[in-house]
C-alpha cells in the first residue's frame, strides 16, 4: 500500500514537471535555445494566479487562462527582446542570455514586491479525501492530474492536427528549407514560445493550489528539475519530456520513500550526469550522427 | 505629587551634571555622571541594549515595553530607598552597533547591569564586552545555547531570563509521554537547521527517558516543498505523536500535506511555529491536534499573568507577547538580584543573578542550572479554529 501511495505522490509532482519541461523541450526542438528563462516564467505564472484568485476573486480555472495566457505573451516578449536578436549569434551567447533574463526575471520581481512568500488561499479547490484500499489520493490531486493530462493531450492535438503545429515540426526540422517554403518561421519560433509559456504558467498556477507557497525565487529549482527531466526524456521530443517529468517525479518519491529524503535533489542531478554519459540522446531521442 | 518627584529628579541629575561639569572635562553629553559609584544619589543606572529599530525591531520594541513597564512599577516602592533607571541604547538590530552600544552603556554611563539585545546575534556581540569588564550582561529572550556557555566553557557574567532552544523539546517530549499519552513518536527534522536539530535531539533524548520509542527519524531542509514521500513514510511507521521542531514556513506545509494524506496523528513544534503566517499556509482545519511550547500564554489564567496582561494592556493598548513578557520578567529578576546584592555593585549583582532561587515570574519559576539557563515551565499552546489557546503549562 506504501508503494502505491509514493507512486500517486510522485505522479502528481511529475506532473508539474512534465508541464514546465514541455516548454524547454519545444524551446530546444525549435531554436536549439536552452531557456534558462523558463522556469521564471512559471514563476511569474504562479504569481498572476495568485493576484488572479486573491485580487480578482476568479475561480480556479479563469485564473489557470488568465495565468496561461498572461504568460504566453512574456514568453513572446522574452523571445522578441531578447533572443530574436541573438538567433543567428553563437548559441553560448544565447545561452548566457537566457541566464541573465533568468536574473533579470527574479530578481525584478523582488524589486517590485519584495521577496517575501505568498501563501494561496487554501479554497481554491474542494479539497475531499479519497480512500482507496488504503490509498488516501486527495480530490486536488486527481484535478491536478487531469489538468496537467488535458493540456498535454491538446499540445498534441496542436503539434500534430493544425497548420502551426506543422509550422512547427518544419522549422525545427530544418528552418532554412522551411523558410524556403514559405513558412514564417519567426512568427513560429513565436508561437512555440508562446505554447510553451502559457504551460509554465499553468503549471505555476497548480503548483501554487498544490503547494501553497509562492516566492520569486521558487522557480530555480523546479525549473532545473524540469531541465533534467526534459535531457532524461530527450530534449526536442514531446513525448519524451512527458514521461521524463513523470519519471522523475516517481524517482523522487521513491528516494524518499526508502528513507534518504534529504538526497532526494541530489539524485535528480545525479540522474543527469549518468544520462548525459550513458545515454545523451534520451530515453526517445534517436541516435543522430552530428555533421561536421 | 509625582510631578514634585519628577522635578526634584531632574534638578538633582542637573546638579549632578553640573558638579561633573565643573570637576572635569566631561566628553559626552549623555553621560548624566563621570566616574565614581554609579549609585551615587537615589538611583540605580540600569542599561538596555536593544533593537529599537531595523530588522527585528518588533522583537526589541516589545521587550523595551515589557522591561519600562517592569521598572515603573518597581520604582513606587524603589530599592532600599533607590530608584531604578534604565538609559537606553538603539542597536539597531547590528550586531557591531549592539557591541559600541554595550561599550557606552559600561564605560560612559556607568551602568550596574546591561540588559542584552533580543536576538541571540546582537546579545552575543554583546558577551565579550561584559566578561572583559565585569558588568552582567541579562538578555530577555536570547536562546542560543552558545551565549551563556561557549564550547564548555561558562560565561561568568552572562544570563538570561528565558529557557534555551534545546528545553522546547524536552518539554515538548514530557508532553507527549504523559498528556497525549504516547508510546511511540516520529520526529521530522529541518536539517539546515542547528534550531530544528537541537530541539530534535532534546526530545528524543527525553522520549526515550520516558519509556517512549522513536520509530521514524526523517529530516527536510529549508526551503523544501515537496514533503508527501516522507510523509507517506512516517505514515507508514505508525507513530502516534509527531514531533516537528521547524520554522513557520516548511511547518505550514508539512501540515497541510500530511493531513491532506490523511496523517491525523497530534503534530507539535517549537516556538519557530510561531507566526501568523503558519495558519495562512496550512490553513485552521490541518492546524486541529497540533502544539507548540512557548515561554507564556496570555491567555492563561494565572493571577499573576493576567495582571501583567491587564496593566499591559493599560498601558500600551495592546496584548503582550512572549517578548513583552520576558522583557517584563528581566525587570524583577534584575531588581530582584540588586535587591539581594546589598550594594548594587556589579559584582555583587552577578552572585545575586546566579543564586536566584524560585523566583515568581510571568513567564514561571525561575532557577538556573549550572550553565546559567532558566530551568523553569514551559506553556503548552494548542491551535483550535487556527487560533493559539492556552493548553496547559509543563514543569521542568
Amino acid at each position: 500500500m506504501e508503494l502505491i501511495q509514493q507512486l500517486v505522490n510522485g505522479i502528481s509532482l511529475g506532473s508539474i514537471y512534465a508541464l514546465i519541461a514541455l516548454g524547454y523541450t519545444m524551446v530546444y526542438g525549435i531554436v536549439k535555445l536552452i531557456n534558462f528563462a523558463h522556469g521564471d516564467v512559471f514563476m511569474v505564472g504562479s504569481f498572476v494566479g495568485f493576484y488572479s484568485i486573491t485580487v480578482l476573486d476568479l475561480s480556479f480555472i479563469p485564473a489557470l487562462l488568465i495565468s496561461m495566457i498572461v504568460c504566453a505573451i512574456f514568453g513572446v516578449l522574452i523571445e522578441r527582446i531578447a533572443y530574436k536578436p541573438l538567433r543567428n549569434a553563437t548559441r553560448i551567447a544565447a545561452l548566457i542570455t537566457a541566464i541573465g533574463v533568468s536574473l533579470l526575471i527574479e530578481n525584478g520581481l523582488i524589486y517590485i514586491r519584495g521577496a517575501q512568500p505568498e501563501a494561496y488561499p487554501n479554497d481554491v479547490l474542494p479539497m475531499d479525501k479519497l480512500d482507496i484500499l488504503g490509498v488516501s489520493i486527495s480530490s486536488q490531486s486527481i484535478l491536478i492530474l487531469s489538468v496537467s493530462i488535458i493540456l498535454m493531450i491538446i499540445l498534441q492535438f496542436v503539434v500534430h492536427k493544425t497548420k502551426i503545429g506543422k509550422a512547427m515540426r518544419a522549422v525545427s526540422f530544418d528552418s532554412e528549407a522551411a523558410t524556403l517554403m514559405g513558412i514564417n518561421v519567426n512568427n513560429t519560433i513565436s508561437a512555440t514560445f508562446a505554447i510553451g509559456s502559457a504551460l509554465a504558467g499553468a503549471a505555476g498556477v497548480i503548483f501554487g493550489i498544490y503547494y501553497i507557497k509562492i516566492e520569486p525565487l521558487m522557480g530555480v529549482l523546479p525549473g532545473l528539475k524540469a531541465f533534467v527531466a526534459a535531457v532524461l526524456g530527450g530534449i526536442g521530443i514531446i513525448p519524451g519530456a512527458m514521461v521524463g517529468g513523470l519519471l522523475l517525479g516517481v524517482i523522487e518519491a521513491l528516494v524518499s520513500a526508502a528513507g534518504y529524503s534529504l538526497w532526494r535533489d541530489g539524485v535528480a542531478f545525479i540522474v543527469l550526469i549518468l544520462i548525459l554519459i550513458f545515454l545523451p540522446q534520451g530515453l526517445f531521442g534517436k541516435n543522430k550522427r552530428e555533421k561536421v | 505629587m509625582k510631578k514634585k518627584k519628577k522635578l526634584a529628579g531632574v534638578f538633582l541629575s542637573l546638579s549632578l551634571v553640573a558638579g561633573a561639569l565643573a570637576g572635569c572635562n566631561s566628553d559626552s553629553k549623555t553621560s548624566s555622571s563621570s566616574g565614581g559609584s554609579s549609585t551615587s544619589g537615589d538611583t540605580i543606572k540600569i542599561g538596555a541594549n536593544l533593537e529599537l529599530s531595523g530588522g527585528t525591531a518588533s522583537f526589541g520594541q516589545s521587550a523595551a515595553d515589557g522591561l519600562k513597564l517592569a521598572i515603573e512599577e518597581i520604582n513606587k516602592e524603589g530599592i532600599d530607598g533607590k530608584k531604578l533607571e534604565i538609559i537606553k541604547v538603539d542597536n539597531k538590530s547590528d550586531a557591531a552597533e549592539a557591541t559600541s552600544g554595550s561599550i557606552k552603556l559600561v564605560s560612559q554611563d556607568k551602568v550596574v547591569a546591561v540588559v542584552g539585545s533580543a536576538t541571540s546575534t546582537n546579545t552575543l556581540a554583546q558577551v565579550q564586552v561584559a566578561q572583559d569588564n565585569k558588568v552582567p550582561l541579562l538578555t530577555p529572550t536570547a536562546t542560543n545555547p552558545d551565549i551563556t556557555n561557549k564550547a564548555g566553557k561558562l560565561n561568568d557574567y552572562v544570563f538570561r531570563t528565558c529557557f534555551i532552544d534545546p528545553f522546547q523539546g524536552t518539554v515538548a517530549a514530557n508532553f507527549a509521554s504523559d498528556d497525549i499519552g504516547a508510546k511511540t513518536a516520529a520526529i521530522y527534522v529541518d536539517s539546515a537547521s542547528d534550531y530544528s536539530k537541537g530541539l530534535a535531539a532534546a526530545f528524543k533524548e527525553a522520549f526515550t527517558a520516558n519509556g517512549g520509542k522513536i520509530v521514524a527519524e526523517e529530516a527536510y531542509v529549508t526551503k523544501d516543498t515537496d514533503f508527501r514521500a516522507t510523509l507517506t513514510r512516517i505514515k507508514s511507521a505508525k507513530p502516534e505523536f509527531v514531533f516537528l521542531p521547524g520554522y513557520y514556513e516548511e511547518v505550514g506545509l508539512i501540515l497541510k500535506q500530511a493531513r491532506e494524506d490523511g496523517i491525523d496523528l497530534p503534530f507539535m513544534g517549537g516556538d519557530g511555529w510561531d507566526s501568523p503566517k503558519v495558519v495562512e499556509i496550512a490553513g485552521a482545519e490541518a492546524l486541529k491536534n497540533t502544539f507548540i511550547t512557548n515561554h507564556y500564554s496570555p491567555e492563561d489564567e494565572d493571577a499573576k499573568i493576567q495582571d501583567f496582561v491587564a496593566a499591559y494592556k493599560k498601558k500600551y493598548n495592546k496584548t503582550p507577547d512572549a517578548f513583552a513578557a520576558l522583557g517584563y520578567d528581566t525587570g524583577y529578576y534584575l531588581a530582584d538580584a540588586i535587591k539581594r546584592s546589598g550594594d548594587a555593585s556589579p559584582e555583587k549583582i552577578r552572585q545575586a543573578l546566579e543564586d536566584v532561587k524560585d523566583l515568581q515570574l510571568v513567564s514561571g519559576t525561575l532557577n538556573l542550572d549550572e550553565n546559567h539557563d532558566p530551568i523553569k515551565s514551559a506553556t503548552i499552546l494548542e491551535y483550535v479554529d487556527g487560533k493559539q489557546t492556552f493548553k496547559t503549562k509543563i514543569n521542568p
